[in-house]
């Protein structure tokens, strides 16, 4: 197991370094003038060579990612090109925001993914099956962006004018200030994100409950007179749900980055919409930094899937 | 899946039986393709696609219909007295956008860049994860840890911020977002195959095309190959909805095809400051797009279930 697990780790490490070299050479090899957006449209060659010194930009590039990388293992990503701000402290501001976003959308996504793939697996071809099938077929194909304006266009807009003023267009309420303001303004980003995933949750629960209810030990179960609620419930669910946990954290970990959509549709400041902004305005420090920070939040998910894997199922660490 | 078009036909009658027709073998190919006919929802969504691809394909004519160029601005007759969109009428049927541009005409031209991008880069993905997972998987040694790790970090890469990096870099363009696309696509194809091409590899008639002399490359193309192509096609037509979803976002970002060449993202995007006196600017192209993706994923639904009839289908 030891060796598994630092085995696991290393390839992580490894990945992880070989991002930051990607990014690396994507960001600071391509021509950039960042300096020239800084100095102002009067700024004389002077004033352009002081600010891309300043930046350190006028260093050879080996240089500027050794001290990048240097930097970056003691925990410090740099300053932002424009206020002067610490990487670190962004990517901390923008967190909560996003971990919000993420964490409530994937309870609601998690409920229903389960719940509706086990009701189909229960009675498979029924009417209710291939209901929830079109139902998770029609949201598997909808694009974030657009399950996003749709939300904004009939729940916030329609019901608004209506008389129903129920959801904000967006925005971030501090959970802290206003719980309930916060709910408020997250619902209809929740519902976003939620949709979208829950189908494949829908998917996953449905093919493994249908495979494990064809097992001899459910039979077994079903047999000695238990109830079938408890039967589905208790011995069925349980050993179906382990493709589901492994699909759970490599989607959260995948969310740090990839809420940006949603959280741009409906103006939340999260990691995604930050780095979006940065990206705009050339911020170099603040791009790598996210992009590396979001790629790190995947690879730790993935490694600890295996682990949750190995520890669950020991085949997996002779692997 | 075994090996194609062993047709089973009775070579030799014998004589005791001569009025039974010979059993026609039939390819898993033909099999696959007997059971999608049968399946109703998948044939609608062919139809859909097909009708789709014409109306991409004609767009100029279909447009010729209304008398009007995608990119042409109608300030008299398609901007009300205010400069606000107008909604469907007989003159633009699916009404107007910001600009006074006629949004029927303008959305079955983006259908050009959304079929155009979803299908091109779906070929581009699926032809470089075929070649990195059959290398992978056959060669295994050094070659499969070096794909492998390639894989694990495109894989880890968040997808949406890296290719909005990568765009802005560049500047947008229609090839920009082919090739950001696929960039970010074949990973996954590479890993499904090596993981197929592993069980193949041992197999004897691979052993036997090994010991008549054929070479690797040969082995690959005419022995593996075709064992690994159905889980291919599959992967591939449930491909295509999620690049077209990608593109339309990448668009809706701003860094897909720049305007004023129509795309679904971008007119959704242009959308977003009009939906609240404009519902047809969002609904019709979004509707458009649905439609798309759906039609794709059923029918991609379908075609999986014909490769493999026992997988429960959803």
């Amino acid at each position: 197991m030891i060796s598994f697990l630092v085995r696991r780790i290393l390839i992580g490490v490894l990945v992880l370094w070989l991002i930051t070299v990607l990014v690396f050479a994507m960001f600071f090899i391509a021509p950039s003038n960042v300096a020239q957006t800084l100095g102002g449209r009067n700024a004389t060659p002077q004033t352009i060579a002081l600010i891309q010194q300043r930046l350190g930009l006028d260093q050879p590039i080996p240089v500027q990612y050794g001290k990048f990388l240097w930097n970056a293992v003691r925990g410090d990503l740099g300053y932002d090109y424009y206020h002067g701000v610490a990487v670190t402290s962004i990517i901390g501001d923008a967190i909560p925001k996003t971990a919000s976003l993420a964490i409530g959308a994937a309870i609601i996504w998690l409920v229903l993914g389960v719940f509706n793939g086990v009701t189909s697996a229960v009675r498979p071809r029924s009417i209710v099956d291939r209901g929830l099938t079109a139902f998770s077929l029609f949201f598997y194909s909808m694009p974030t962006f657009l399950l996003g304006l749709l939300l904004l266009y009939f729940l916030f807009f329609r019901l608004t004018v209506g008389g129903f003023a129920w959801f904000p267009a967006g925005g971030y309420v501090n959970l802290g200030d206003d719980p309930a303001g916060w709910v408020r303004a997250l619902i209809l980003p929740w519902l976003t994100l939620a949709l979208v995933s829950a189908a494949t949750y829908t998917r996953l629960t449905r093919a493994s409950m249908l495979e494990v209810l064809g097992e001899d030990y459910v039979r077994t179960a079903r047999s000695k007179g238990i109830s079938e609620r408890r039967v589905v419930y208790r011995h069925g669910l349980r050993s179906a749900l382990t493709p589901v946990v492994t699909q759970f954290g490599i989607d959260l970990g995948t969310l740090v980055g990839g809420a940006a959509v949603t959280e741009s549709v409906f103006g939340i400041d999260g990691i995604g919409r930050t780095a979006l902004t940065a990206i705009n305005q050339q911020d170099l420090p603040v791009i790598v930094g996210i992009v590396i920070f979001a790629s790190a939040c995947v690879v730790a998910a993935n490694l600890l899937v295996d682990l949750a894997y190995a520890w669950l199922d020991p085949r997996v660490r002779l692997s | 899946m075994t090996q194609t078009g062993v047709a089973v036909v009775a070579s030799e009658p014998g004589p005791a039986v001569p009025s039974v027709a010979p059993i026609a073998g039939r390819s898993p190919w033909r099999l696959a393709w007997e059971r999608l006919r049968r399946d109703r929802v998948a044939m609608v969504s062919m139809v859909i696609i097909v009708i789709i691809f014409l109306l991409a394909i004609l767009a100029p004519l279909v447009a010729s219909f209304t008398g009007h160029d995608p990119d042409a601005q109608f300030r008299k007759t398609g901007l009300t007295p205010d400069g606000l969109p107008r909604g469907p009428s007989g003159e633009f049927w699916l009404g107007t956008d910001d600009l006074g541009r006629d949004l029927f005409v303008r959305i079955i031209y983006g259908a050009r860049i959304s079929l155009l991008v979803g299908v091109v880069a779906t070929v581009i993905t699926i032809v470089v994860g075929v070649l990195v997972g059959l290398a992978a998987g056959y060669y295994g040694g050094i070659i499969d840890i070096l794909l492998a790790r390639a894989v694990d970090v495109v894989l880890s890469l968040p997808f949406i911020l890296f290719a909005v990096s990568l765009v802005s870099i560049t500047g947008p363009s229609l090839w920009i977002a082919i090739v950001v696309i696929a960039l970010f696509s074949w990973a996954s194809v590479a890993r499904i195959v090596r993981g197929q091409v592993l069980s193949i590899r041992e197999k004897e008639y691979v052993e036997a095309a090994r010991s008549l002399g054929s070479s690797d490359a040969r082995i690959m193309l005419l022995d593996v190959l075709p064992n690994v192509l159905a889980p291919v096609i599959v992967y591939t037509t449930l491909l295509i909805p999620i690049v077209i979803g990608t593109e339309a976002t990448l668009s809706f970002l701003g860094l897909g095809v720049p305007p004023p060449t129509p795309t679904w993202g971008g007119i959704l995007s242009d959308s977003t400051a009009f939906y609240r006196v404009a519902w047809w600017y969002v609904v019709f192209p979004g509707t458009a797009l649905l439609i798309t993706t759906l039609s794709f994923n059923l029918f991609g639904d379908g075609v999986r279930d014909a490769f493999d009839p026992r997988a429960d289908r959803l």
